[in-house]
């Protein structure tokens, strides 16, 4: 006896996309609480005001590229196009470890003005910056092991207009970190 | 029997061909220990949660024991507490380990994990009519997590230095602390990896009892069709979603300020003859944070409940649930305003008094849906031709809990009232009724009542009446004195008392609690042997016991994994047809079309024939 738990579905979106989705309010909810704390400590003063590190220009230009790429991978997936498929799934990771690497040059940038994460020298303000940015990075990480696993699965053939639901739900994941970096650096911007 | 596997889609996606692949007979792992089948999971998050509930049970009996005879000496603990106790006094640091140890336990690892875990992964495919979560795989995994948050929350039980000490609630700067007090130091660190998965493993449960519910519903099951179990669990999910992702939040700042020399928590502290270098931190950004989690978790905890109540005094009092759509908007109110109301813990943090009217104001509306989902109750069951089954004495027995419970909560939501109520045993009482005690009432009559389903046997009736009843009289006999202490002042968590000559005149009174939680928790066992004998030697179950509607009892007695051997059933009715007048039997299942009870059918439902 084969059971197949999906064959009764018909239509709609995938119970894995919602799944997806689910997960995804779920990281905006955490992030919607270090950001509402990120206010509500700054009302109270004592507030260590710095310019944001000029490298956060070039990991927003770096991660809104790898959005176009992922972009591009899943519309060559749905049209069959598989060689571009690979090509810009790469082309995405390329980019999305280039968005990390350019992260940690902004820290870099931190510590050389002296905006520190913890220590006798650090105040919250510069605190915050760094669990914002870092619980993201650690998001964009299991974004690309995902990433990972749809070049892979590219790579033997399984992505295609047919099979589709991978680098679906891997293009949806992809723009939502790309979209949450683009909310937290705007939200810095404004509140600093 | 041929082996069943369980793969995601093929139909319109084509993915995972390897997933196919094996069709061989699972083995002992795949069926009992790794095992993707929601049932499989239920039961083991079942089991934890037992195995859980004694642990912070005793807790409890041993705290009981320091404040009821605080005089005496226990040299008979020393055996079982080793250095925790010398010259027969239990350590004052130990002593606020345990009050921690059994807050977090019974809050998260029983009346979350433990009811959530069991009831929502056991009932949501079954009763939606799906072969099984959205993501079997994951739904695993939410176990095995939970597996490991619990061993490590476990291990710190047995630290030289002892678990966590700084309450459930873990407030800095004290938790921020090592050098506060004993239990913050490793034992903290422990508590707080421990919850960090505990949450990934939430988490991961909610989002698959969501999807499941909204996605794989069988034919003919609209929202409005779905029992109220379903309405409750999903809901429950949706408050995990929501909050649990700001505790994660929270804890994972409190660690930066433990072990990354942070201040997001800490300013300007003198401890041990020493001043902190940490300036800026906010110790309330943490009580915000916190208890944005802390006040839906409440809800977390008893919306299963509610439904499963729900369900077992329909079915029980053979009548339709009363309200069938006002308890879902009560549910939706609640779900809501859970979300807008966390502030009340804290009017005594100095919040300004405006603010506290607008979070008062908010809480005490919450009292409307609350009698709404009473009434209701009350309504199903007037003129019900009731059988008082076990599970349905624990249901009424949640209703007058409830009732008891909740009427404090309507005290302690006025800011005025709860500045001489504020961590007093008062607040004890309250939320030991509303939310401890009618909790693990609503997990006893859900365990009574589906324990045919779960092991295909009937658990012993008269042991469950003997059960309740002790239960039930312990519970009020614990309680009922703590408002009476509380109203006079005295306050929570305190270690020993006698030293106050305001509380001196309640040691009789206290010494009365104690010996009442130790005989409710002996009580405790008449159900583990009840379980663990029925589980293998308890008279045998018929496919539909207590002649409900819903559709888990058209599965077979034992089902396999997928559930239905055939097509999953079409539903065509609400699950509360029972004693229809014009019926042929006192209840119609979900399964049964119109147009096969003309004789009962009502005008509106002529046209569905």
């Amino acid at each position: 006896m084969v059971t197949d738990i999906h064959k009764d579905y018909k239509g709609g979106v995938h119970p894995l996309q919602f799944t997806l989705w689910l997960i995804i309010i779920s990281i905006l909810m955490m992030f919607g609480a270090f950001t509402s704390a990120y206010i509500v400590r700054r009302e109270e003063g004592n507030w260590l005001e710095f310019d944001l590190p000029t490298s956060f220009i070039l990991s927003t230009v770096l991660i809104v590229l790898s959005s176009v790429t992922m972009q591009l991978a899943y519309n060559a997936a749905k049209k069959d196009n598989l060689t571009m498929v690979k090509l810009m799934v790469a082309a995405t990771m390329v980019l999305g470890t280039a968005f990390l690497f350019a992260q940690v040059e902004a820290w870099g940038d931190l510590v050389k003005n002296n905006v520190y994460f913890g220590g006798v020298d650090s105040n919250p303000a510069g605190s915050f910056l760094y669990v914002l940015t870092g619980v993201h990075g650690f998001h964009l990480i299991t974004g690309l092991l995902f990433l990972l696993m749809v070049l892979i699965a590219s790579l033997q053939y399984r992505v295609h207009s047919k099979n589709i639901l991978r680098i679906q739900l891997c293009n949806t994941y992809w723009h939502f970190l790309g979209g949450l970096w683009l909310y937290l650096y705007f939200f810095l911007q404004v509140n600093h | 029997m041929s082996s069943t596997d369980i793969a995601i889609n093929k139909t319109d996606m084509h993915h995972d061909h390897e997933e196919h692949d094996h069709h061989h007979d699972q083995n002992f792992f795949e069926k009992y220990i790794f095992s993707q089948d929601h049932k499989v999971i239920a039961k083991q998050f079942l089991f934890m949660g037992i195995i859980w509930a004694f642990i912070g049970g005793f807790l409890s009996v041993l705290f009981r024991l320091q404040l009821g005879w605080p005089e005496a000496t226990f040299t008979f603990l020393e055996p079982i507490l080793g250095g925790w106790v010398t010259n027969g006094k239990l350590d004052p640091e130990f002593y606020l380990a345990m009050v921690t140890m059994h807050g977090t336990i019974m809050v998260f690892f029983v009346l979350t994990a433990g009811l959530s875990g069991t009831f929502s992964n056991f009932l949501i495919p079954l009763q939606v009519g799906a072969r099984d979560m959205a993501s079997g795989f994951m739904n695993m995994l939410s176990f095995w997590i939970f597996f490991l948050a619990s061993i490590i929350m476990f291990w710190s039980l047995f630290l030289e230095n002892g678990p966590a000490g700084g309450g459930w609630t873990i407030y800095p700067p004290l938790s921020a602390l090592p050098q506060a007090i004993k239990g913050s130091g490793t034992g903290m660190t422990m508590w707080l990896i421990a919850m960090a998965l505990f949450i990934v493993s939430q988490l991961l449960g909610g989002v698959n009892y969501i999807a499941t519910v909204i996605n794989l519903r069988t034919k003919g099951m609209s929202m409005t069709k779905l029992p109220l179990t379903i309405w409750a669990f999903t809901l429950t999910a949706v408050l995990g979603l929501l909050s649990f992702p700001v505790l994660f939040s929270a804890a994972l700042l409190l660690i930066f300020d433990r072990s990354f020399g942070t201040s997001f928590y800490l300013s300007d502290i003198y401890i041990a003859g020493e001043a902190l270098s940490n300036t800026g931190g906010s110790a309330i950004l943490f009580q915000h944070l916190f208890w944005f989690l802390g006040h839906p978790e409440v809800y977390i905890v008893i919306l299963p409940a509610f439904g499963i109540v729900s369900e077992v005094i329909a079915t029980n009092s053979r009548k339709p649930i009363f309200g069938y759509r006002a308890m879902i908007g009560s549910l939706l109110g609640i779900s809501v305003l859970s979300f807008v109301v966390w502030a009340h813990h804290m009017f005594v943090t100095g919040m300004n008094p405006f603010l506290g009217s607008v979070f008062m104001f908010l809480t005490l509306i919450i009292a409307v849906p609350s009698a709404v989902k009473v009434f209701n109750w009350l309504a199903t069951l007037w003129r019900g031709n009731i059988r008082f089954t076990a599970a349905m004495m624990f249901a009424i027995g949640f209703v007058s809990l409830f009732i008891s419970g909740g009427l404090t909560g309507i005290i302690l939501g006025n800011s005025a009232l709860d500045i001489q109520l504020h961590d007093t045993y008062f607040v004890v009482a309250h939320f030991h009724l509303v939310m401890g005690a009618a909790a693990f009432f609503g997990m006893f009559c859900g365990v009574y009542h589906w324990f045919p389903k779960m092991f295909g046997r009937m658990m012993d009736e008269k042991l469950g009446y003997v059960h309740f009843w002790l239960t039930f009289i312990a519970v009020y006999l614990v309680f009922m004195p703590m408002h009476y202490v509380g109203i006079a002042g005295f306050p929570r968590r305190y270690y020993n008392w006698t030293g106050f000559e305001a509380f001196n005149m309640f040691t009789d009174l206290n010494t009365f609690i104690s010996i009442a939680a130790i005989f409710g928790f002996t009580a405790q066992f008449i159900f583990l042997f009840n379980f663990i004998y029925s589980i293998f030697k308890g008279r045998r179950a018929t496919q539909n016991p207590w002649h409900s509607n819903t559709l888990e009892w058209t599965t077979p007695v034992n089902p396999g994994h997928g559930n239905w051997p055939g097509e999953i059933p079409a539903v065509y009715r609400w699950p509360y047809d029972y004693s229809k007048p014009g019926a042929e039997q006192d209840f119609i299942p979900q399964t049964v079309p119109f147009s096969e009870t003309q004789s009962s059918n009502l005008p509106q439902e002529r046209v569905l024939e």
